[in-house]
């Protein structure tokens, strides 16, 4: 009974303390510097005229999930739009030669 | 030890000859050479497809699928481009509110001219569209510009083509470094992979023509643009040749750019260089 009672409480500390860790600021920090990360990549994109729909899509879900104050989905919305946003600056770089291997000769 | 030898010197002296022979091809085919790619470009299509007739590529899917055809042949009794050939008419010859129309802008007073467009403007230096003059002529008129994608824009782009039916497509590149650049800057647009899902416009159009993409018939590269603008059911109206490049580029998950971008005029460019001697057929109906 008294486990059971120490158990309730320490669910109680840890429900009233989530909302707590979840704006804690090493984490809202984490996001801020992957959200930096793949806007600056997106950015790199768009100066090759490359950029890709799902990357601004991506970086909108980051930011959405930022705004609600869930930094740990924010974060990995952030990198997976870093990394869409580095193979489209992959594809662009590559694309710069390859495109001649489908010419109609 | 003499046979070793002069057998060293004789494939060192073939293996000069097969060098001599291919260096002038790589030259040739870094080369910009519009007539000898529109030749090629052409009989790609035209032995891939033996049985289409050069004239009919111009009718995109439906050159690809018998039943189609059936189908368009009668939709055209009453084809669903008939009111934006109406309103584009009419707008044509309406008076800009300086009292001057859009004959005044082009040759020709505008009638029979689609097949010359787009040209290289070798003032400007850069490839001119169609869509790209009638706004043009509306903003030296004192008149706003209109959307490139559709509604007036199509309806106007849709009557010009329709006086021009029949006509071959005949575009020139001036003897211009900077018209052969525009050139080549489309045929790399067209030919460069792009968007998440990696596909260029070769990738359905020279690769695919006649294969399904879910419900949808694939239109060959060749003619493609003598058919704009086009009326899509799809797209539940009418759409301009940058309507198509804009929802190409989304559809395959690419930002687009904006409309009339150098990229977008330089590949209407080469697409229709490419396609010189096909009829214009617009304005089109597609699925």
């Amino acid at each position: 009974m008294r486990i059971k009672m120490r158990n309730s409480v320490f669910t109680l500390v840890l429900l009233a303390a989530g909302p707590t860790y979840a704006v804690a600021a090493g984490s809202e920090d984490e996001f801020k510097a992957a959200y930096a990360a793949a806007e600056a990549a997106n950015k790199e994109a768009g100066k090759l005229r490359n950029q890709w729909t799902t990357t601004a899509n991506t970086l909108a879900a980051a930011k959405k999930a930022a705004d609600a104050g869930d930094f740990d989905k924010a974060t990995a919305s952030a990198k997976e739009a870093e990394a869409l946003a580095k193979a489209s600056i992959y594809q662009a770089t590559s694309e710069k030669t390859r495109w001649k291997d489908m010419e109609i000769r | 030890m003499k046979a070793r030898t002069s057998l060293l010197l004789g494939s060192l002296s073939a293996a000069l000859v097969a060098f001599a022979l291919t260096s002038p091809h790589v030259v040739a085919a870094d080369k910009v050479d519009p007539v000898a790619d529109a030749k090629a470009f052409q009989n790609f299509f035209f032995q891939k497809f033996p049985d289409v007739k050069h004239e009919d590529f111009v009718n995109g899917p439906y050159s690809m699928n018998a039943d189609m055809k059936r189908q368009w042949q009668e939709k055209e009794e009453f084809p669903p481009y008939e009111f934006a050939l109406d309103a584009g008419k009419e707008m044509f010859a309406t008076p800009f509110k300086n009292g001057k129309t859009y004959a005044d802008c082009f040759p020709n007073g505008g009638i029979g001219i689609r097949q010359n467009y787009p040209y290289f403007d070798e003032k400007e230096g850069k490839v001119v569209t169609l869509e790209l003059a009638l706004n043009r002529c509306r903003e030296a008129n004192g008149e706003q510009p209109y959307s490139y994608v559709k509604d007036e824009m199509a309806a106007l782009t849709a009557y010009m083509a329709f006086t021009s039916r029949g006509k071959p497509m005949d575009i020139k590149i001036p003897d211009d470094p900077r018209a052969l650049a525009a050139y080549e800057n489309g045929k790399e647009y067209f030919y460069t992979r792009r968007g998440q899902l990696n596909f260029s416009c070769a990738t359905c159009h020279v690769q695919s023509p006649g294969e399904r993409i879910r419900a949808e018939i694939l239109a060959p590269a060749l003619g493609i643009v003598n058919a704009m603008p086009i009326y899509r059911s799809e797209w539940s109206g009418m759409g301009t040749t940058s309507r198509r490049f804009t929802t190409c580029n989304s559809q395959i998950r690419g930002v687009p750019f904006n409309p009339q971008d150098d990229e977008y005029r330089n590949v209407e460019y080469y697409l229709s260089y490419v396609s010189n001697g096909l009829p214009i057929s617009g304005p089109g109906a597609r699925p």
